[in-house]
């Protein structure tokens, strides 16, 4: 039983977000071993440059919903082009980065269509018109294998963790505009206030160099932002750094902050909490940098050091930057 | 102005979870349930805004007779009244949750509904925009400050790269996010006045679950921990093992 896949896509200022090649490419997937068509969802204004670009990741059609109405967050407008695009071109499943936008929209969703949904998944199964997926619960204590048996199945992919194709300039696929339904919002964005830095999000990040108490006051996380900088990568913290005010919450990384999977995690004056653990365990590669030989994070990192940071940390970073030149 | 807060009893954030004997589930034994902390943000909202306007607040729970615990938990922190919808399976559909606190939410006179933007236990986000969407009022999620005006609220939500602000007339859903309000304790008269409380019981119908918890498993557990070395002589090793031997820098 083949079922139509649409995937919603995420962009900003004209460009896709990561998430959403790494969504299509899933979609690529499960479509080349279930039958059914890719139909990627563009939505925004002034999109028309992005559209031949879903083809090259394994999209068979693409749906442009191009208005204003949609240049920025508008969950309920949102929410009804998405439920248009999959009825008109009978979509049994829909698939979204869970990303913030991700996460909102996708219930809006869910609750229109009386499809379940699956959040923030690791990995899906869909065979033979059965869909599993495996998501974390308790924040990644556990890993749950959820069933759904909805007319309509709908997941978000947790950014980072699905595989993105290497993009093959030679497919191409058709291209159709959507007209956007004559919906009400039911709220008005009035403002957008941009952060100061306009930093990758830390679920996104590849590499996120972390802090904790030990960093002993905000000042002190410059020489973070330096390493994370050489790197590429974004900085992070842990949640008694948020509580001290050195970083902002959006930087909070644990159980009651973000869920992170990057390549590499660096941890620096931080002992490793259940609640930390629970946030960053899915890193690939994690490493320790504690005065403390007994900190829980010291059996449980890759790679860590027993040592002060304000001694390592210069130090690796010099290290670094003699290997990159 | 009236205020229904949904909330969620769930284990605390410190607990050690491991799946149960049958792997469909967690093992319970020994662990301690908590108001779902983002939950608690909502709670004070709504004190907050009681004590600024006036009206009354009521806290909605879905679950068993240890529910009532959540429930108490939030009158000792000051919400006047308590409803617990009758549940004791586990609810694994978010969608089936939303639509017993619709039911029970469309009974009620309210100008505000708040929850927190997450419960941690299953990790869903799916509350707020869903009754947003059953009860047809608009839905701010992941809220960090909020106003309340003259028949309109106006929220700051965090969202990647930035925040935004929305304006909403009310009834509406507000999702809290850390950062909203830093929620009371409980004093020792709202504790004692919650333990004497009476729970409002009510029943709604789940439905049929669209989703459904089949096993639950241990992560994949990770490879050896390696300590490098001591102090500042360890760095040229570690970052030699993370160029060649992990191949992430």
């Amino acid at each position: 039983m083949s079922e139509n896949i649409l995937v919603v896509t995420e962009q900003i200022n004209g460009e896709f977000r990561k998430p959403s090649y790494e969504t299509i490419s899933e979609a690529r997937r499960i479509a080349d071993r279930s039958g059914g068509q890719v139909i990627a969802l563009i939505m925004g204004s002034c999109i028309d440059k992005l559209s031949s670009i879903p083809a090259q990741y394994g999209a068979d059609k693409v749906l442009t919903a191009d208005d204003e109405k949609l240049s920025a967050s508008n969950p309920d407008i949102a929410a009804a082009v998405v439920k248009t695009a999959a009825e008109s071109n009978e979509a049994g499943i829909i698939l979204m980065p869970a990303t913030t936008q991700g996460r909102d929209l996708a219930p809006r969703v869910a609750a229109q269509m009386d499809a379940g949904l699956a959040e923030d998944c690791l990995s899906l199964q869909i065979e033979g018109g059965k869909f599993q997926a495996n998501r974390p619960m308790y924040a990644g204590k556990v890993i749950a294998t959820v069933d759904i048996s909805s007319k309509i199945k709908m997941a978000t992919l947790r950014p980072n963790v699905f595989e993105a194709s290497e993009p093959d300039t030679s497919r191409s696929a058709s291209v159709e505009s959507l007209s956007v339904p004559d919906t009400s919002p039911k709220s008005t964005l009035k403002e957008f206030k941009a952060a100061g830095d306009a930093k990758m999000d830390l679920t996104e990040a590849d590499i996120i160099v972390t802090g904790g108490r030990g960093m002993k006051e905000a000042g002190n996380f410059s020489r973070l932002e330096d390493l994370a900088d050489l790197l590429g990568g974004v900085v992070g913290a842990t949640r008694a750094a948020v509580d001290a005010e050195w970083r902002p919450h959006s930087d909070q990384v644990g159980q009651t902050g973000k869920t992170v999977s990057p390549n590499l995690y660096m941890m620096f004056g931080a002992s490793g909490s259940i609640q930390h653990w629970a946030g960053m365990s899915g890193a690939k590669c994690i490493v320790a940098v504690n005065k403390d030989p007994e900190a829980p994070i010291m059996g449980k990192a890759d790679y860590s050091i027993v040592g002060d940071l304000f001694e390592v940390l210069p130090a690796l970073t010099a290290e670094i930057k003699k290997i990159r030149g | 102005m009236n205020i229904a807060v949904c909330i969620k009893e769930v284990p605390d954030t410190e607990a050690h979870i491991k799946p149960a004997a049958d792997q469909k589930s967690i093992d319970e034994a020994g662990i301690a349930f908590i108001i779902n902390p983002y939950d608690e943000y909502a709670v004070e909202e709504a004190l907050k805004i009681q004590e600024a306007k006036g009206g009354e607040t009521t806290a909605i729970c879905i679950g068993g007779e240890r529910a009532n615990e959540t429930l108490r938990a939030a009158l000792a922190m000051g919400i006047n009244k308590p409803v617990r919808i009758k549940s004791d399976a586990k609810i694994d559909d978010s969608l089936s949750s939303a639509k017993m606190f619709a039911e029970v939410l469309k009974d009620m006179e309210y100008d505000l509904v708040l929850m927190g933007k997450e419960t941690i236990d299953d990790g869903s986000t799916q509350l707020g925009p869903m009754l947003g969407e059953l009860l047809n009022i608009p839905c701010i999620t992941m809220v960090t400050s909020l106003e309340i005006g003259d028949g309109k609220v106006t929220a700051e939500r965090e969202i990647s790269g930035g925040k935004e602000v929305i304006e909403a007339p009310m009834p509406c859903i507000i999702t809290a996010q850390k950062g909203l309000n830093e929620p009371r304790y409980p004093s020792l008269r709202g504790k004692m006045m919650a333990k004497k409380a009476v729970i409002d019981e009510r029943d709604a119908s789940a439905g049929e679950a669209r989703v459904q918890v089949v096993s639950v498993q241990r992560p994949p557990s990770r490879g050896e921990a390696k300590v490098v070395g001591e102090g500042v002589d360890a760095v040229p090793e570690l970052v030699r093992l993370l160029k060649e031997e992990a191949k992430v820098i």
